[in-house]
């Protein structure tokens, strides 16, 4: 006992921290996991039950009234991002209520504090497999024959978003705890996600529309980004959509210049996150 | 000479009262140029030198408001000072508050579970310990029904019984050993007086005096942030009983 070395009790590590208490985050999960759905008949089916709803209200308003339709498998495109922005939304919105909501915890026992952002986005990623299923499932039924290029895209997707919603999530949630006016704000950035991705129309309407340098801007948003590369791997693959006389319409250098260029935006925003979170971390019990 | 265990040197936290948690009133204030405060500021602890050696079983005294628990909570992790140094030896399991990890809406073998991960033993050690903290808690059947359905009695037994199970190198405990009824208590004295025969260092933050003249051997008395006494536990007391 007495080989150990005195050592300050607060010092933490913060993410790394989390990789070493797995085992508590996997129980916190299991938790966050089994209290949502308590007494519920349909429990985890509910995943399934809500962005199916989404889907339908979205493609009977956009698809058919608006004539969406008329595009190839505007079905999977639409679907696609949707999922995505879901996923975006959960993880970062339960993220930012996750240190609040944990407030007896963090107060009474010492444990790395990330673990509940963290816990909150693997609750997100939980729920998005499902809706994930089914999207796959909807590309076979389409014709779905991909490149190695266009999954590798869909992987970077994923990892852009769990970065960007976990990056956000820890400064929100870390804002949180200081002001409460973090939940409305975050509520307000989820509102407009939807439309600032290119979820239910087409990317290059922005560039038509609104000129180069805009687009550009646009570009920059990493959720965009992962929204065109779930579009490119999954829409654009599928067989009506490769035997269309425009063929699938993609932003240029999709794969050479964004990917790369959302996942360094979404390394920088976990970094400052982090960087923040752990600032502020001290002051989390007595502001709770 | 043995080794200290918790070196706590020249501690001193200043507690912020915010009167506002509203961005709003925050930058109205700010707009307002600054007039009046937004918060003001309580000295809870200040310069507290203490050092505990290894096996010790230290008790902190004080009337309410003295800054006892917030030295525990320093010692703890689960806040930071603002100047000063804590430093401990081992590993820490803390019962600042008994319960606080248990979640209503989980069965109490889940809460286990949950709780002895939460204060630092593995799924294997809670695993192994299982049996022995369910006897210890003598909750018995009632180890799969929600907590929530469990008589105030019941959840704090079992939580005390995980925290104890724990095995941990410094022990803190807060205001916890009125738990249940009082053959109960005694067990938990007992299990007390177990953890320390087996070389495990105690701070204990306690109003029952008689208790704790049994349970420890030195005593710190702490008025309004500053240490004002530390010596043998009966000295202590007397001091405190006399004030």
């Amino acid at each position: 006992m007495s080989a150990e070395l005195l050592a300050a009790p607060d010092k933490g590590g913060g993410l790394l921290d989390v990789l070493r208490r797995r085992e508590l985050l996997r129980l916190i999960v299991r938790k966050e996991l089994k209290v949502r759905y308590r007494n519920s008949v349909l429990g985890l089916l509910w995943s399934y039950v809500k962005p199916g709803v989404q889907f339908i209200v979205f493609y009977f308003a956009l698809g058919v009234f608006l004539g969406l339709n008329k595009q190839p498998n505007f079905v999977i495109y639409m679907f696609s991002g949707i999922i995505l922005v879901n996923f975006f939304s959960e993880a970062f919105s339960n993220a930012t209520r996750s240190v609040v909501a944990n407030g007896a915890l963090v107060k009474k026992i010492f444990l790395p504090r990330e673990l509940f952002p963290v816990a909150s986005v693997w609750v997100a990623i939980v729920h998005f497999l499902p809706q994930f299923l089914i999207l796959l499932f909807a590309c076979f039924f389409f014709g779905w024959s991909p490149s190695i290029f266009q999954i590798l895209g869909a992987i970077g997707a994923f990892v852009i978003v769990a970065m960007l919603s976990l990056g956000l999530g820890l400064l929100f949630a870390a804002a949180n705890v200081m002001f409460r006016d973090s939940e409305n704000i975050v509520d307000l950035m989820l509102m407009m996600a939807t439309w600032l991705s290119p979820v239910l129309y087409a990317w290059y309407l922005v560039r038509d529309t609104l000129g180069e340098t805009f687009y550009f801007f646009y570009q920059l948003n990493p959720m965009t980004i992962a929204v065109e590369l779930f579009h490119f791997a999954f829409w654009a693959p599928t067989a009506a959509v490769r035997t269309a006389a425009e063929g699938a319409r993609m932003p240029e250098n999709l794969i050479s210049l964004w990917l790369p260029v959302g996942l360094l935006i979404s390394v920088v925003i976990l970094a400052i996150g982090q960087t923040v979170f752990r600032r502020l971390e001290g002051r989390f019990a007595q502001e709770l | 000479m043995a080794a200290e265990a918790i070196i706590v040197e020249n501690v001193s936290k200043r507690f912020n009262l915010r009167h506002t948690r509203s961005l709003k009133e925050t930058v109205v204030w700010l707009f307002k140029g600054r007039r009046g405060d937004l918060s003001s500021t309580f000295m809870a602890l200040d310069g507290v030198d203490v050092t505990v050696g290894v096996g010790e079983s230290v008790a902190l005294l004080g009337f309410n408001g003295s800054g006892k628990s917030t030295l525990l909570k320093l010692i703890s992790g689960v806040m930071s000072t603002d100047t000063g140094s804590v430093r401990t030896r081992g590993k820490v399991a803390g019962l600042i508050e008994v319960g606080a990890g248990f979640h209503p809406d989980l069965t109490g073998r889940e809460n286990v579970f949950l709780n002895g991960v939460l204060l630092g033993m593995t799924e294997k050690e809670t695993e192994a310990r299982f049996d022995e903290i369910v006897a210890f808690s003598e909750i018995g059947k009632f180890i799969d029904t929600e907590v929530k359905f469990y008589s105030s009695g019941m959840f704090l037994r079992l939580a005390f019984s995980v925290a104890v199970h724990t095995n941990p190198d410094v022990f803190l405990i807060d205001e916890i050993l009125s738990v249940g009824d009082e053959p109960f208590q005694k067990k938990c004295l007992a299990r007390i007086q177990e953890l320390r025969e087996s070389g495990c260092t105690l701070v204990v933050v306690s109003h029952d005096l008689d208790m704790v003249s049994r349970v420890c051997d030195r005593g710190v008395v702490l008025r309004q942030g500053k240490k004002v006494a530390d010596g043998p536990i009966g000295e202590a007391v007397r001091l405190l009983r006399e004030s």
